[in-house]
């Protein structure tokens, strides 16, 4: 059965560990959100030469495991550009961005195709340019109206972040797997970091929710 | 003001503009009437190039528009359009909806910018509702917000398209009233609208189109009165009618 006392003892550690996992995840979505946006630009171009690459790019991080990806970035790619001396967290922060980027991309996407093409017509006629347009009139609706995918992708990157423990990142998830396989503790300690990792989710989807409501009644 | 050479435009298959040639003199009123399909929308969006003519010549305040060397936002900001479902921003106050294009395509001052939108929405009514969002506005309101905000970049000419067709019956008489003043005021104005009485007591002249060309032009009086073109008289008893 669950061993409460070990999980008491080690909560320190875990705290730790649950306060990386809250770094990567913030991080990554950070460079995730500027890496969606960009690729949702790309796809949206009039251009086939900036839309077919960023359209592959997408399709093949959507088709491939994340788990995959983070090796590949880790033992792979960092290598290969001479990181050898970088810290593992980095490769993870990155490997979850460039993974997060391309979902972010299609919910963007979404969202911008999903404004009014009337909007961008009124905005045309009173003189402004294409970079106006999106900026003022398409990006600010599209954002809000994206707010709630984008909170779920929050949420999604807080519980895959624990695969970055592949690459000794010491996160929640590796810290755990360290003291279970030291004591012999595999279900304690696997039911204890379950148990942070949902206050840590359902925290933040409440949290979210409260946001999006309040600004639902600013706007409305 | 405005000159219209030999316009013509295709979209794929189907050509919607056939030739038109047409003068507006500064200051005038002119209506594009005619049933839907006969080109008029097509030719209003022209005239700010929110379509690209296929060939022809348009002309506005001597500069000649279809130049392909021309930049469109330079066109742009000297025509205001007004759209048919009004198109105001959802995200943006009424006095924002009014102030972006001054701030961000004039680059005049906030104080300026701000000065100039309580100035236009004043003139059309509505100066209680600066700090509203759009959708807490009625149509008949939004529109004449959108009449505000296009009139704040201070335009040589004003393109109405359908204007009052997605409004309520007892709207469009707000609407049309602001339209009428500003035609009274010398604004130089091209009217796509299916409201005959505006044709009839607003406009100096009615270009009558019909499957993509220009069936008659006239005054008010020759069009609805004795028009020469048969076509003009059953189009107008078709509409009157109804």
């Amino acid at each position: 059965m669950v061993n409460w006392t070990l999980i008491w003892n080690e909560m320190p550690n875990l705290a730790k560990g649950a306060g990386w996992t809250l770094f990567i995840t913030f991080f990554s979505l950070s460079f995730g959100v500027a890496i969606g946006l960009t690729l949702a630009m790309l796809r949206l171009s009039k251009r086939v030469w900036l839309r077919l690459p960023a359209a592959v790019y997408v399709e093949a991080v959507r088709g491939t495991p994340m788990l995959v990806q983070i090796l590949l970035i880790w033992f792979g790619v960092f290598p290969m550009l001479g990181l050898n001396r970088a810290e593992a967290y980095y490769a993870g922060i990155a490997a979850l961005a460039l993974n997060s980027g391309a979902y972010l991309c299609e919910i963007f996407r979404g969202g911008i195709q999903s404004i009014d093409k009337g909007q961008r017509e009124a905005a045309l006629s009173l003189g402004m340019t294409e970079v106006q347009v999106m900026v003022y009139i398409v990006l600010p609706q599209a954002l809000a109206n994206a707010l709630p995918a984008i909170g779920n992708e929050f949420v999604t990157l807080i519980k895959d972040s624990s695969l970055v423990s592949s690459i000794a990142v010491a996160e929640l998830t590796y810290r755990a797997m360290l003291v279970a396989a030291r004591r012999y503790e595999y279900f304690t300690m696997y039911v204890g970091i379950a148990m942070v990792y949902f206050v840590m989710t359902f925290t933040t989807s409440r949290l979210l929710a409260w946001l999006e409501s309040r600004l639902r009644a600013g706007s409305k | 003001m405005i000159r219209i050479e030999n316009l013509r435009k295709s979209f794929g298959e189907l050509e919607v503009l056939k030739g038109i040639s047409a003068r507006i003199a500064p200051g005038e009123t002119v209506c594009l009437i005619g049933s839907s399909g006969s080109g008029k929308t097509t030719l209003l969006r022209c005239l700010n190039l929110l379509e690209a003519p296929d060939s022809g010549e348009i002309w506005i305040g001597g500069q000649l528009i279809t130049d392909p060397r021309i930049r469109k936002t330079d066109v742009r900001r000297e025509t205001g359009m007004v759209f048919q479902h009004f198109n105001l921003f959802p995200h943006l106050t009424v006095l924002r909806n009014i102030m972006i294009a001054p701030l961000k395509v004039r680059r005049v001052s906030e104080e300026e910018a701000r000065d100039t939108a309580l100035h236009f929405l004043a003139k059309v009514g509505l100066s209680e509702k600066a700090g509203n969002y759009p959708r807490q506005l009625s149509g008949g309101q939004q529109q004449r917000v959108a009449i505000a905000r296009a009139l704040a970049m201070k335009p040589q000419v004003m393109l109405f398209d359908e204007a009052t067709s997605a409004l309520d019956p007892e709207m469009t008489g707000e609407v049309i009233k602001v339209m009428k003043d500003l035609s009274d005021e010398g604004m130089t104005m091209v009217v796509v609208t299916h409201e005959m009485g505006f044709a009839r007591e607003a406009s100096q002249r009615i270009i009558f189109m019909a499957d993509g060309t220009v069936a008659e032009i006239g005054s008010p009086d020759v069009i609805f009165n004795r028009p020469n073109n048969p076509a003009t008289a059953a189009f107008l008893r078709n509409v009157i009618h109804m």
